[in-house]
């Protein structure tokens, strides 16, 4: 029993991760059907800007704003000064936001050179919880806490607020939108620089169990594409429980039957793909 | 000129200049002309899904590697069996091909340059944790060029170069061949509209399955080359920079076209070599490289050649049109059978 539900919290909080790391990517598709293949790089990027506040300023707060701002500049530079200019342009797209991925990865090196580290937690969630004898990590509670919030907190502000409601809108019908007068570029780019900043938090998140090391880019990327192929593309729900999906099969997949940790993702990706190809919650293209 | 003698002459003054290279290129530039040889035949894989069924596949490279990992396991189990190792290698190809086929051709446009994406990510991830078969991050160093007929071996350079350069202008006549046959056709008809073939009875889905399992023994024909050219496949054979570059070749080139994959690939290859003698960095310029086509050549080195000539090539762009723009009246028709099928 007890292993059950250790493993299911640390499920959770590796599904938080997901989510974060997702929610960006497809808020993105789903307004602009952009696919920001240097997804990953803002990960990176809101990582590395992460380490280097926290080693300087020692706050872990500061770094989880600086990192999440890092990231959300790279996504500012990358939108309006690049694919601003071949928008409906899928193919060029991809090709670009790939050649962009090399570039910071490349950079990144230069900047904090190659060896894999992982960031500092925060002095009060280093050690763990006793939870009736279960011994818990605090900081994964921690990830899980903030995942769920960020995760109601994007839900209200899609159908609560009225820039939530400009968003759906534009989600549905950009010319309509365009037409009641509002003004959808400003849109695009600000959802393009919310969508980078969350993955850039869960850079920052992610660093002190997931680590920091040149290539975790693509890494971070792939697992993203198997949530959005089991999830969807361009839905938040889909995101949402397709990082679920994804975290507790390759968490109990990796416990259970160590040596066919590919094939954990793998196989539900494979099977989904055959049922469903927009995957479970996904928008028909 | 018919097209066809065009493309014959095309063909052997190409066969003319590699004959040529050898006398006036030193063993170093032979071996990046190898290279870029090698790697055109990935870029025409590429190009087939592409420029013929508009498929933007990131996902050649899982092809590649499975071929050049089949040439390597099987050359190490059985001593001496040098076209026996070829023909595993081109069937690790085609297996992998006929497995992921289904799968991929499923789905389209954006998904399917995701689903290529991960097979090769996945493919990569099992070569460098399955370490008594694959030699992990290591990979399996020694592969020996192989003697193909007996007395002629392919251990130095210009030997290897000649054998690449044939193989080479095989693959590229056979191509050619396969575009213009009548399948090909039907192929073009689907990259233009799908839902129109459907309804004039074709079976979309067959072609597809074909062109893409011809596609993945392509990437095959490049892996198992490369692998013999350096002698070690490695986990980094199923890279995203092979196949992103791959698509990037295809781009520069011109993509639909018979010749452009090999000058982007000539491009790329000269650049890489040219880059990585000055600095480490050279993914930086890689990456340059990509930002600069897009933003500054999105039709092709050849395509913006042939718009600054003030050629009509009403034709061609036409094609460019409809391959990076998914036209809106196609997905909507598919809408609608979607709509009345329910």
């Amino acid at each position: 029993m007890e292993f059950w539900i250790i493993q299911s919290l640390n499920a959770l909080s590796f599904a938080m991760l997901l989510f974060l790391l997702c929610a960006g990517l497809s808020l993105i598709f789903g307004l602009m059907n952009i696919l920001n293949l240097a997804h990953g790089s803002c990960y990176l990027i809101g990582a590395y800007v992460a380490l280097s506040v926290i080693t300087w300023s020692d706050s872990f707060f500061l770094g989880l704003l600086s990192g999440s701002a890092a990231a959300g500049a790279v996504g500012f530079v990358l939108q309006r000064f690049l694919l601003q200019r071949i928008y409906g342009r899928r193919l060029l797209q991809v090709l670009l936001t790939f050649g962009c991925m090399f570039i910071i990865g490349d950079v990144a090196i230069i900047i904090w050179g190659a060896d894999p580290t992982t960031l500092d937690k925060p002095e009060f969630l280093t050690g763990a919880v006793n939870l009736k004898g279960m011994i818990f990590p605090k900081y994964r509670l921690f990830v899980i806490v903030v995942g769920i919030t960020i995760g109601i907190a994007l839900w209200l502000f899609q159908e609560k607020t009225k820039w939530g409601a400009i968003l759906r809108a534009g989600v549905d019908d950009e010319q309509m939108t365009r037409a009641v007068g509002i003004n959808v570029p400003l849109l695009f780019t600000i959802v393009f620089i919310l969508g980078t900043a969350l993955t850039g938090l869960s850079g920052v998140l992610g660093g002190p169990f997931v680590g920091v090391y040149p290539g975790v880019d693509l890494e971070v990327l792939l697992l993203a594409v198997v949530v959005i192929i089991v999830g969807g593309l361009g839905s938040m729900k889909g995101a949402f429980f397709g990082s679920l999906i994804v975290a507790f099969l390759d968490n109990f997949g990796k416990a259970l039957f160590p040596e066919l940790a590919m094939f954990t993702i793998f196989a539900p990706m494979a099977i989904i793909l055959a049922l469903k190809p927009t995957g479970l919650w996904g928008r028909v293209l | 000129m018919s097209n066809k003698t065009k493309t014959l002459i095309f063909l052997l003054v190409l066969l003319g200049v590699l004959c040529v290279l050898p006398l006036i290129l030193s063993t170093y530039y032979l071996g990046v002309v190898t290279s870029a040889l090698i790697l055109g035949i990935l870029a025409m894989s590429a190009n087939l899904l592409l420029g013929f069924l508009g498929l933007a596949s990131v996902g050649q490279a899982a092809f590649f590697g499975v071929a050049s990992y089949a040439v390597a396991i099987y050359t190490r189990s059985a001593e001496g069996a040098a076209w026996s190792a070829l023909g595993i290698g081109l069937l690790a190809a085609l297996g992998a091909g006929l497995l992921f086929g289904p799968l991929a051709i499923r789905t389209r446009d954006i998904f399917f340059l995701v689903i290529m994406l991960a097979f090769c990510q996945i493919l990569y991830g099992i070569t460098y944790s399955w370490r008594s078969v694959t030699g992990g991050d290591d990979g399996l160093p020694g592969l020996a060029r192989p003697d193909l007929i007996p007395g002629v071996s392919l251990d130095n350079a210009l030997s290897y170069y000649a054998f690449v350069v044939v193989v080479f202008l095989l693959v590229t006549a056979g191509f050619r061949l396969f575009v213009n046959s009548p399948f090909g056709l039907v192929l073009k008809g689907i990259r233009d509209s799908e839902s129109r073939m459907r309804a004039l009875g074709y079976n979309v889905w067959l072609y597809k399955y074909i062109a893409f399992t011809v596609s993945a023994l392509l990437g095959g024909v490049s892996g198992i080359l490369h692998a013999y050219y350096y002698g070690c496949p490695n986990p980094a054979d199923f890279s995203l920079i092979h196949s992103s570059s791959a698509l990037l070749m295809v781009i520069l080139g011109g993509p639909g076209t018979l010749f452009g994959p090999l000058a982007g690939s000539l491009i790329i290859v000269f650049v890489r070599e040219f880059v990585s003698s000055i600095t480490d960095r050279w993914l930086i310029v890689l990456g340059l490289a990509y930002v600069c086509t897009v933003l500054f050549f999105p039709n092709g080195l050849m395509g913006t050649i042939a718009s600054m000539g003030k050629r009509s090539s009403k034709d061609r762009l036409q094609t460019k049109e409809s391959l990076s723009e998914p036209s809106k009246q196609e997905s909507s028709a598919d809408l609608v059978s979607a709509d009345r099928s329910k």
